[in-house]
């Protein structure tokens, strides 16, 4: 048997207190596609930064093709053909492929040989692997799939041989995510070595051989990737049973709770982001918004919110019309009945410095339940918080904690308790389970359930295609703006991706 | 996984680490008096004793500490809120025409214990207002507070040169200042504070100022995170897009603590005018306002912090006049480069040397984690 492309022996990591990396051995062969699973902080990308040499593993052996290696950084690690595409793109906006791509190995003092020489090579590879991009496009006019082929053709162009990617599908619509699975498999059929980071199971099952389950650390489990199934991963993954499909009911709608006519909302550069949108979202039904980031869908339900100015259409909350011009206080919402889970939780939803009970009360600061006069009641708001820390599971149960010591999971939590537990009228929900551990997951979407049949009218928007089909009642498909097209719950997953890759929209410009 | 280092504990974090800061800011302070040829450790002694060897050193640093917390609260205040109001020393400057108006007119016919609460009112009203106009710009028209504060406090201060020749200064006299305030225009020293404690101070102006700072600094204590108005200025300075969600209007917050922030500054003026000289002299907040933003720094923007802070500059002014007076190698320029290093350690260099704290402290505790396990261990066998 050949040596493996990667050989990880015993490696071991701590920061303080966290254990990020336990004894982890692993194998990657040569000429496969590797998986690693594992929820939030299971140790995925700490070990890929010590593969990388961002960190130094505290003990342990890496090995590449066999021979025992020190990757003091990450010029090491290039130097012994390791390539990374990271999560969120290093690419310089301004400069055009060719630049970004010869970026750091210019090869010489005065670039003219140094770009005759970049532009052959990367003919090249686009050749070889089909991985075409214009090379003097600019980086800020290409589409996300399109920058983060040009991340993958840095990577070949230093030489790489290994190439690892963390979480790579983040950004992408299916047909993208689609298309960057074909790339992989050309790469892998070349010979190249890929290890693929991610959360999601489907993409591990749809196109890799071998996969490695992590949790709390450790490596719990290795198995080839024919021989498992997307139940056992999951399982392994949490370290219990886990329900993937969302246990849900009937819908039974009532009357209409919120209306959108005709709503028109520009950024601040004066682009349009939200383009003439009209919905109706009823009471004791999940209306789902899906659509690639970007699209629109921020804008939409902050402009909803109060939070954002819009500059024509109407909103009414049961009948009666929301202040849109920017001027509506998000406060008086709220009291009208309208919950908002936003999207950013870390800048929006809470302020990570406070202590989790401060943060419990963001937005219904002014509630004579939390005041004693101009004072803030404290023993009152800590009761308050342990009782929805106790309901919703909030881990460590310790109001006194600040915020940003908790996970990605407990956080979106803490939110949406301080949301729910105010019985709104209309709830919208951004992003709920973005950065959230499975366990939690099936926990917010059962809690979303529950709010649909207590009667609640839910605005969902989710980059998650497959959070919207397994949660909604209806679907609205947002692209570039403009709501294009209106689905059943039970529509086809190839027929939404299309939508909202925007192709029936261009036809009917046509 | 953001957080690579083991987090200090708090008496490391708040007691520990300024005090390193301070050690290697006296440390390089040490190596420039060296080099102008006299000994670090005569001027040491001489500081700290100037400072704090007499009941009159002991009154007047607490004299100049009572400046510091005034500004240094100003500045704390504006922080909380995500603002840099670097105009303390103008609201502090303009806020003297409200204790001079109360002193020069009420002094005359009401007793000190009348005339000085509507001084504190006149002053914070005065320092107050003078914020409000680049907090208005800021929140309405989006001009940078840091640059509309720098220009007020050139704005003050021609105004006061303006005032003090040509209005406020008596006729016949040469000195751009005010006339002495009458008997009502005075505030109490001191002394008998002093004197419970076994000093005795004879011409210090110490005075009842100092009280009133303390009460100021356990107010803004109290506002900052007691108060649901505290809690909407924090909001407000940790993530302004929080505080949009939260309803919580960006215009009333930022006008409502630049105002409250000036008011701090602008009573800074009660202890030199009221307290001290009787009067109102030309520039005599004397930079105590740009100190604010270091003390400020130093005391985290903790009430508490600041107030020892304050006093460390009070010991370095003090003591620092000290060393000039009786080392003629070292002037009063010499002074303020010690007083810089400080700043530039305790302050901007705040963080220099954590990481190699944070290290020695991992490793502290990896260690003792292991004796313990040894412990066990052995315990076992």
């Amino acid at each position: 048997m050949a040596e493996p492309a990667i050989e990880l022996v015993g490696i071991d990591k701590r920061f303080g207190a966290v254990h990020a990396n336990r004894d982890i051995h692993m194998r990657v062969e040569k000429g496969t596609i590797h998986g690693i699973i594992g929820e939030n902080g299971a140790g995925k990308s700490t070990l890929m930064s010590i593969l990388y040499g961002f960190y130094q593993a505290d003990s342990g052996e890496i090995r590449i093709n066999g021979q025992a290696t020190r990757i003091a950084d990450p010029n090491a690690a290039i130097a012994l053909g390791i390539g990374m595409v990271h999560q969120h793109f290093m690419l310089v906006e301004k400069f055009t492929v060719l630049e970004n791509v010869m970026l750091g190995v210019e090869g010489a003092p005065l670039l003219k040989n140094g770009i005759s020489k970049a532009r052959a090579e990367l003919k090249r590879l686009e050749r070889e692997y089909q991985l075409d991009v214009d090379p003097d496009a600019l980086i800020e006019e290409l589409p996300v799939g399109l920058q983060q082929r040009v991340e993958i053709l840095k990577a070949l162009y230093r030489g790489a041989e290994i190439l690892v990617l963390d979480e790579p599908t983040g950004v992408l619509t299916p047909p993208e995510a689609d298309h960057l699975f074909r790339i992989l498999e050309q790469l892998k059929s070349q010979g190249k070595t890929i290890v693929l980071i991610t959360h999601k199971l489907r993409e591990i099952m749809a196109v890799t051989d071998n996969v490695s389950v992590m949790r709390q650390g450790a490596v719990v489990a290795t198995r080839k990737t024919e021989e498992t199934t997307v139940e056992e991963l999951a399982e392994l993954m949490v370290g219990r049973r886990v329900l993937l499909r969302v246990q849900k009911g009937e819908a039974k709608p009532g009357g209409v709770k919120l209306s959108v006519e005709n709503l028109t909302v520009r950024d601040s550069r004066g682009v349009v982001m939200v383009d003439d949108a009209s919905f109706d979202v009823r009471a004791g039904e999940i209306v789902g918004i899906a659509g690639v980031a970007g699209n629109g869908q921020s804008q939409l339900i902050e402009t909803i919110a109060g939070i954002r100015a819009a500059v024509s259409g109407r909103v009414l909350l049961d009948g009666q019309i929301i202040d849109i011009t920017g001027a509506a206080d998000p406060g008086e919402l709220r009291d009208r009945g309208l919950a908002h889970v936003p999207e950013d939780r870390h800048h929006m939803g809470l302020v990570l410095a406070f202590e989790e009970y401060e943060n419990s009360i963001l937005g219904y600061q002014d509630d004579p339940l939390y005041l004693n006069g101009p004072f803030l009641d404290l023993e009152a708001i800590k009761a308050d918080a342990r009782k929805k820390i106790e309901k919703y599971d909030i881990r460590p149960s310790d109001p006194r904690l600040k915020t940003a010591n908790f996970s990605g999971g407990n956080q979106q939590k803490i939110v949406l308790a301080r949301e729910m537990e105010r019985d709104p009228g209309v709830l919208i929900i951004g992003q709920p389970t973005r950065g959230v551990d499975v366990g939690a997951i099936e926990f917010i979407h059962k809690r979303i359930i529950e709010m649909r049949d207590a009667g609640k009218a839910v605005l969902l928007v989710s980059v998650e295609l497959d959070e919207i089909r397994s949660l909604s009642d209806r679907i609205l498909v947002m692209f570039a703006g403009r709501i294009v097209g209106e689905r059943d719950s039970d529509a086809d997953e190839g027929e939404l991706g299309l939508l909202m890759a925007g192709v029936e929209h261009k036809e009917a410009a046509e | 996984m953001s957080q690579p280092f083991a987090k200090l504990p708090a008496w490391a974090d708040y007691g520990l680490l300024p005090l390193i800061n301070l050690i290697v800011a006296f440390l390089v302070a040490g190596l420039v008096v060296l080099l102008v040829g006299e000994s670090p450790i005569d001027a040491a002694v001489l500081m700290v004793k100037g400072a704090f060897g007499s009941g009159d050193g002991v009154g007047y640093t607490l004299y100049y500490a009572t400046n510091f917390i005034f500004t240094g609260l100003c500045v704390a205040v504006a922080f909380h809120c995500g603002l840099f109001n670097i105009g303390g020393e103008g609201q502090a400057y303009i806020g003297g025409l409200g204790v001079s108006l109360v002193g020069l007119w009420l002094g005359n016919f009401l007793p000190w214990w009348l005339t000085f609460p509507l001084a504190i009112l006149a002053s914070a009203l005065v320092g107050a207002l003078w914020a409000l106009i680049p907090a208005w710009l800021q929140a309405k028209r989006g001009s940078h507070v840091v640059i509309t504060t720098i220009m007020f406090n050139f704005i003050a201060a021609s105004i006061m040169v303006y005032l003090l020749v040509g209005v406020l200064k008596p006729a016949g006299s040469q000195a751009p200042e005010t006339r002495v305030f009458a008997e009502g225009g005075q505030l109490p020293g001191l002394g008998w504070l002093l004197n419970l404690v076994g000093l005795s101070m004879r011409s210090a102006p110490l005075n009842v100022s100092f009280l009133l700072a303390l009460v100021a600094a356990f107010l803004v204590w109290v506002l900052i995170w007691r108060t649901k108005l505290g809690y909407e200025i924090r909001t407000m300075g940790f993530s302004p897009k929080a505080a949009r969600y939260a309803g919580i209007s960006e215009l009333r917050i930022i006008i409502i603590t630049m105002m409250i922030s000036g008011a701090l500054a602008g009573m800074m003026a009660l202890n030199p005018i009221m307290g001290a000289q009787h009067r109102m002299q030309l520039d005599f907040v004397a930079g105590a306002g740009f100190v604010g933003i270091a003390v400020a720094l130093m005391g985290r923007s903790h009430p508490a912090g600041i107030v020892l802070a304050a006093i460390l500059f009070g010991m370095l002014y003090q003591g620092g006049a000290e060393i000039a007076f009786d080392m003629p190698n070292i002037s009063r320029d010499m002074i303020v480069i010690i007083q810089g290093l400080v700043i530039l350690f305790a302050g901007a260099l705040e963080h220099m040397f954590r990481p190699s704290l944070q290290r020695i402290f991992y490793r502290l505790g990896r260690a003792k984690n292991r004796t313990a396990a040894a412990v066990i261990a052995g315990g076992n066998q």
